[in-house]
């Protein structure tokens, strides 16, 4: 290869790898410094003070357990909807392209706007859920402001948001599969279970750990509700890790430690992408 | 047997597919009913567009809606230029780095702009360009994601295409331009839906950087709007929710197919 066509190849990526080292890896780098140096500690070239108030934060392991739990239940539930979705739609049942375009809408929608709607389904005296619970006879449940339910009302919306979106993804797995395998099926007068177990789910394996890594990322990526729905209260029983960071450096205004707590948002996303990885590895081999 | 499998199953995927449009149609019974109605169902509730008119004159939805559109374009037009000149370089040209180029655009997959709000928040200051849309937009000039789906289209390209465009005397961007680029169609059309959507609805950023109206994206209003302490009603906030999800939702109906398509595309690249 001729120096000028080097030359040209570094012209064209010059532009966009700027912007994306300039806000992606730049950044993550200073973040790294930041957390080792703080404004005050100009006599030790290292400041490890913040990574030991790391282990006396309280909150930090509240916000850490659920942030966990959280992705523990949305992502199989999501994943397991998601794949009953998909199959539905993917039948010969009546009006499916409606079906297909209720399940998918919660996803194209702002999910700050869509909060503000689930707020009022939360609110405790005029919500549609306790007016359900009234029915029955129950005087109903503070939804939000109760420590024991805000982190699962936070769950409910997130699943509702992202079910749909992957259902897209089993939907175009699905449309993969070969006819031929059903036929075979048929004749051999598989039951429908047995059709699912032996035929689809192993073919839509691939699939689900493609979605899986991604469910997991949203997890500990997306946060917005919490601004409308819990602020991550009551007593941060339903704060997740980026807003807890977010409170951090807007709120409190301690970057430091803020700094601190993105490395180990840092740490948790590069252990995924070593996964995702793995996961992308297997996905070739299926082809 | 079978028949009663079936019928609880339709029941089931009818039951969920309700449940899932009510927000919305709740939403939509809500603001275009009186207050009154926004706790009860009733059949005779009369219509009225007076929720509308009580949002549309306290939050100033104009101003957002032109932020929003704006944001949204600078970034979706920026992204397409960049991308398409890294894609190409990414998938046509041997240079000296590209296997370390590459890897660095798959790490920016994983760790998004979004997690790395304080530091990008100083860059941005220390630049003194917070609340402006060139704020808002700076970080996602460029997409990881939109050069690794371009690249992927452009080496399915055939070679003889390109070989045949230089002896025609076309030169690099010429060649991008006229032989890559129509041929990539159906992938910029995913790729723009999908950055569309994003970015219409992308939050956090947005409220960390900007101050006023004159830059703050229609999430960043609805938020405010819809915050407790500004004491609006449920139904005003329906309708200022519908305002504000209305031109996103009236593109998703018109394009329907597309979009289910292109999430489907961008998503198994």
């Amino acid at each position: 290869m001729s120096r000028k066509s080097q030359l040209y190849a570094w012209l064209l990526l010059l532009p966009a790898l700027f912007f994306l080292v300039s806000f992606t890896h730049f950044p993550t780098l200073k973040t790294l410094w930041r957390s080792v140096s703080t404004l005050g500690a100009k006599d030790a070239p290292l400041n490890i003070d913040n990574y030991l108030f790391l282990l006396e934060d309280e909150t930090l392991m509240q916000v850490l357990s659920n942030s966990f739990y959280y992705a523990l239940v949305t992502v199989p539930v999501s994943i397991v909807l998601a794949l009953a979705m998909a199959l539905w739609v993917n039948s010969k049942m009546t009006g499916r392209g409606v079906l297909r375009l209720a399940y998918f809408t919660p996803t194209i929608l702002p999910m700050i706007s869509v909060a503000n709607i689930w707020l009022f389904f939360y609110s405790p005296e005029i919500g549609m859920f306790n007016a359900v619970l009234d029915w029955f006879g129950h005087p109903g449940i503070n939804w939000l402001g109760d420590p024991d339910f805000s982190l699962f009302s936070l769950m409910v919306m997130t699943i509702w948001k992202e079910a749909g979106f992957f259902m897209i993804f089993y939907l175009a797995a699905l449309q993969g599969v070969s006819p031929e395998l059903y036929n075979a099926a048929a004749i051999e007068n598989s039951s429908a279970w047995n059709t699912f177990k032996r035929i689809t789910f192993p073919l839509l394996m691939p699939t689900t750990l493609f979605v899986l890594v991604n469910a997991v990322l949203n997890a500990f990526k997306l946060v917005d509700h919490l601004f409308i729905l819990t602020k991550g209260g009551p007593n941060n029983a339903s704060n997740l890790l980026l807003y807890y960071i977010y409170e951090n450096a807007f709120s409190f205004f301690d970057i430091g430690y803020a700094a601190v707590l993105t490395v180990i948002l840092l740490l948790i996303l590069v252990v995924l992408a070593i996964i995702q990885f793995g996961v992308l590895e297997r996905r070739v081999h299926y082809r | 047997m079978k028949p009663v499998i079936n019928f609880f199953s339709t029941s089931a995927a009818w039951l969920l597919g309700i449940a899932w449009l009510f927000p919305l149609l709740y939403a939509f019974w809500a603001a275009f009913h009186p207050p009154e109605y926004a706790t009860h169902f009733s059949l005779f509730a009369p219509l009225s567009l007076e929720n509308f008119r009580v949002a549309w004159e306290q939050a100033p939805f104009m101003r957002y809606m032109l932020n929003t559109v704006v944001i949204t374009s600078l970034i979706l037009g920026s992204q397409l230029v960049l991308c398409t000149l890294a894609a190409y370089a990414l998938a046509r040209m041997e240079f000296f780095g590209r296997g370390f180029v590459f890897a660095l655009i798959l790490m920016q997959l994983m760790v998004v702009p979004e997690i790395l709000i304080v530091e990008n928040y100083q860059t941005l200051a220390s630049f003194s360009i917070i609340d402006s849309y060139i704020g808002v937009g700076l970080p996602y000039l460029a997409s990881a994601f939109g050069i690794f789906l371009l690249r992927q289209t452009f080496m399915t390209v055939p070679q003889d295409l390109e070989d045949a465009a230089k002896i025609e005397g076309c030169n690099l961007l010429g060649i991008i331009w006229k032989v890559y680029v129509p041929l990539a169609k159906p992938t910029y059309l995913a790729f723009a839906l999908v950055s569309i959507s994003y970015h219409w609805n992308n939050f956090l950023w947005p409220l960390v950087v900007t101050n006023t109206e004159q830059s703050r994206p229609l999430t960043v209003g609805m938020a405010i709007f819809g915050a407790p302490e500004s004491g609006v009603d449920w139904s005003v906030i329906c309708a200022g929710t519908l305002i504000s999800v209305g031109p996103l939702l009236i593109l998703f109906l018109l394009f329907q197919r597309q979009f289910v398509q292109s999430f489907v595309h961008a998503g198994l690249k």
